[in-house]
């Protein structure tokens, strides 16, 4: 349940408070998942205390390119985001939908899977993450028809959310609306404060869940210096945008220049290797899999994460509707800041930036728009 | 009895046509009637007359030897049939025949050409129907080509 | 840590269907009858489409070409591994089912107008029922013309229900085929030659229009010239399907979803793209 934010009374707690925080909600029968070095990457895995945060690395990040750093600091939350987003645990990358098989009298018997579902808690989700996962919430739980497990996952998840201190060099949250100051759909959000010698973590409640939460946890009021601190952090970051993206009328802007010579341009350089994709934490796009036993005596049916860039996407009996990568970029990057608006009534960009890191050849969808904005309604036209 | 112009006045082909272009060409045009089975044109004749069918349906077909015509389109009541007589050499390219009792005003090609020749303003407002009609089935040809029911 | 939360039934699981009839129509073309092994069918609308599940093989949309009072008629062309197995059933086969999903022909808004139907190929199957309904309310409705494309007469689909229909005085019945043999006394020529003889009022027409998508789009440009608006004129769109309720993204076509906004979606909607490569 969300609380006004006028009654999120700032509390403050430590590091130990924030090792205290996981254990409890780990206690509580939460899996907690929270960001963690990994091949030279900050990712999310399961967690069990604040040594497994990335203590004092920060990323820099580029189009294409994507590395550590070591901070000046101690900062737990002290980098931007990596190649994982929550999706991967809220709407798994694989999973089974149910089983067939032939029952004695001839007839098939479907049953859904036997799984039990994990009921997580989310440490370090940030401003974009957030919005992202409401915009999955659109998509997947509420319309006609709802994904059911990632609608009961998403129900149950106990989030914590960062403001973030420090903005990445793709980041364009602040172009989108949707950071770097989280507003709303979390259980607590921390703001990371390091100045003056002291580790604390301003703590924002946003929920009764969490406001319980907060009560296990050894926590001091805020004062009003550090109430300002936190604020000025926000404001800091907000000033760092690596990038920036012209939102005006861009819903109307691509879906006028479909054949726009620039797609021929960015097809030149996409490799259509669907990265974009899979990093992005608002594609949802699926397929299924059909698996039988030699015999074809059971079978199950797998979904699985697929992506606009892949030629089978779109076939149809006799070949694919979009062979070219021209016609695949387009495809993606039309439905993400414009088709979607009038499919769920909402971008489906946050302008985390994860799309132009982990592009291989630093494809930037900020400048592709910026390209199509400075020469629109180009049909050929020199 | 019907006179001629009134005849080819009836005929969407004509529809706004200046009475005095109808009476004109009706001095070129005659009444046909064709069996089942009776050819209006056959491939390589002089392309001699054009035709606008009244009711009925044609055929338009083409024979090689050893295998049975292939009909490329059928055409019946309101539509016209031949276009060779505008084209030098003014020779047919098809057969066409009748599937059923046809009757057909013809408009003798020399003459009507005369009259074209003589009047370019007439000779426009027959291309304005007449263009439009073949740009239609050239279309249509392209899509019969195209086999899209084929299982591919 | 663990807790087992039951799910609320998911959209993605069929039910389980039997083959209560198998029909040959044409090569490589069956229409199915299937009837759920337990409860009643889910009420359909003409034009819908069903999701059919060939064990351990896949799942393919296809349109319901017609109901019976405890299943749906399913008519379906062999092209791939899931249509192949589907159309190799005979009666008494099991099969997955989910569906009905996606919009259907607006034949109770066609009410008080003339109706043109247009159909190529396969295309007669999905509009079938909506003709059907028309005609079993024929005095609701003005001139009734059924156009039927189809590449030979050997491949005229539902040929003794065309007849059928056309020994009825009060509807106009015209089959065409792209290549004629020589038993063939029929029409020659393309879907679009046929819509350019029929008769309707343009200022008060809907027309229906299935299939093949090249078809369509020549078929919807001579209804448009025939003055026909746009949004009165209606065609059934395909594209790529995995999840059919708009979960999955493989449908979309621009804007839409073919599996929820469409697949039968009026012309103004989709003119803008409906020529466009690639989209």
């Amino acid at each position: 349940m969300q609380r006004d934010s006028a009654d999120t009374a700032g509390l403050v707690i430590d590091p130990l408070g924030l090792q205290a925080l996981i254990e409890r909600l780990a206690s509580m029968g939460f899996r907690v998942v929270g960001p963690a070095l990994r091949d030279d990457a900050v990712v999310y895995d399961d967690i069990t205390g604040i040594g497994d945060l990335p203590q004092g690395w920060t990323d820099r990040q580029e189009p294409g390119r994507y590395r550590l750093e070591r901070r000046q600091d101690d900062a737990l939350f002290g980098y931007a985001v990596g190649p994982h987003s929550w999706k991967k645990f809220l709407f798994p990358p694989v999973e089974t939908l149910w089983s067939a098989r032939w029952d004695d009298k001839g007839g098939m018997a479907i049953s859904p899977p036997e799984t039990s579902q994990d009921k997580f808690a989310f440490i370090g989700v940030r401003g974009c993450e957030l919005h992202a996962m409401a915009i999955q919430d659109r998509v997947l739980a509420e319309g006609d028809h709802a994904n059911a497990t990632y609608a009961a996952r998403r129900q149950e998840a106990f989030i914590v959310a960062v403001n973030c201190g420090q903005a990445g060099g793709t980041c364009f949250c602040v172009s989108m609306e949707t950071g770097p100051k989280v507003e709303s759909g979390f259980d607590l959000a921390l703001t990371e404060l390091l100045d003056g010698g002291e580790h604390r973590f301003l703590v924002e409640i946003g929920s009764d869940a969490g406001a319980q939460v907060m009560e296990e946890v050894p926590s001091a009021p805020a004062s009003a210096v550090q109430i300002e601190a936190a604020a000025a952090v926000v404001e800091r970051t907000a000033g760092q945008m690596g990038r920036s993206l012209d939102t005006n009328g861009i819903k109307e802007l691509l879906q006028g220049n479909l054949e726009h010579p620039r797609w021929d341009e960015v097809a030149e350089r996409c490799l259509t290797c669907a990265n974009c994709t899979m990093v992005c934490p608002t594609c949802f796009c699926t397929t299924v899999e059909d698996h039988s036993d030699l015999t074809n005596q059971s079978a199950e049916r797998v979904r699985k994460w697929d992506s606009c860039f892949t030629m089978d996407f779109s076939y149809v009996h006799g070949g694919s509707v979009r062979s070219s990568t021209r016609s695949r970029y387009r495809q993606w990057m039309t439905h993400k800041l414009a088709n979607w608006i009038d499919q769920f009534g909402t971008s489906g960009c946050v302008g985390c930036g994860r799309c132009v890191t982990w592009c291989p050849v630093g494809i930037d969808i900020t400048e592709e728009a910026a390209a199509i904005r400075a020469t629109p309604g180009g049909k050929g036209e020199a | 009895m019907e006179t001629m112009d009134q005849l080819m006045a009836k005929h969407p082909f004509f529809a706004g046509l200046a009475p005095e272009y109808l009476e004109l060409l009706a001095g070129c045009a005659r009444n046909y009637r064709f069996d089942a089975g009776e050819y209006l044109i056959r491939e390589g004749d002089p392309a001699d007359t054009f035709y606008l069918i009244r009711h009925g349906r044609v055929t338009l077909e083409i024979a090689a030897p050893g295998s049975a015509p292939v009909v490329i389109s059928t055409l019946g009541e309101s539509e016209i049939v031949g276009a060779s007589w505008i084209v030098p050499p003014y020779r047919a390219e098809f057969d066409a025949r009748a599937m059923d009792l046809t009757r057909a005003i013809g408009i003798d090609a020399k003459c009507l050409r005369g009259k074209c020749d003589a009047d370019h303003h007439l000779g426009y407002e027959m291309m304005q129907r007449f263009l439009p009609i073949i740009v239609k089935r050239l279309h249509a040809t392209r899509l019969q080509i195209l086999d899209v029911y084929g299982s591919k | 840590m663990m807790q087992a939360v039951m799910p609320p039934r998911d959209p993605m699981v069929p039910d389980v269907y039997r083959v209560s009839r198998a029909q040959s129509e044409l090569a490589g073309v069956v229409t199915l009858e299937v009837e759920p092994v337990s409860g009643n069918r889910p009420a359909g609308l003409p034009g819908q489409f069903n999701m059919l599940y060939a064990m351990g093989i896949g799942e393919v949309a296809i349109s319901i070409s017609g109901e019976t009072p405890r299943g749906f008629v399913h008519t379906i062309r062999a092209v791939g591994a899931v249509s192949g197995a589907l159309a190799g059933m005979e009666e008494g086969a099991v099969l997955g089912l989910r569906g009905p999903y996606g919009t259907g022909w607006p034949v109770a808004e066609a009410e008080g107008s003339d109706v043109v139907f247009v159909a190529g190929g396969l295309g007669l199957a999905p509009l079938r029922p909506a003709i059907e309904a028309v005609l079993a309310a024929r005095e609701r409705y003005g001139r009734v013309t059924i156009l039927a494309g189809c590449r030979s007469p050997r491949e005229i689909l539902f040929r003794h229900q065309l007849e059928h229909w056309r020994q009825r005085l009060d509807v106009e019945v015209q089959v065409t085929v792209d290549h004629a043999d020589t038993e063939w006394r029929g029409n020659v020529g393309v879907v679009p030659s046929l819509i350019r003889r029929a008769a309707f009022d343009p200022d008060d027409t809907y027309a229906f229009i299935c299939g093949p998508e090249v078809m369509m789009r020549f078929s919807a440009t001579a209804l448009q010239e025939a003055n026909l608006p746009a949004e009165r004129t209606f065609l059934s769109m395909e594209r790529n399907m995995k999840c059919a309720i708009g979960l999955c993204g493989h449908c979309q076509f621009g804007p839409s979803f073919i599996c929820k906004d469409g697949p039968v979606m009026a012309l103004d909607r989709i003119a803008g793209i409906l020529a466009m490569r690639e989209i």
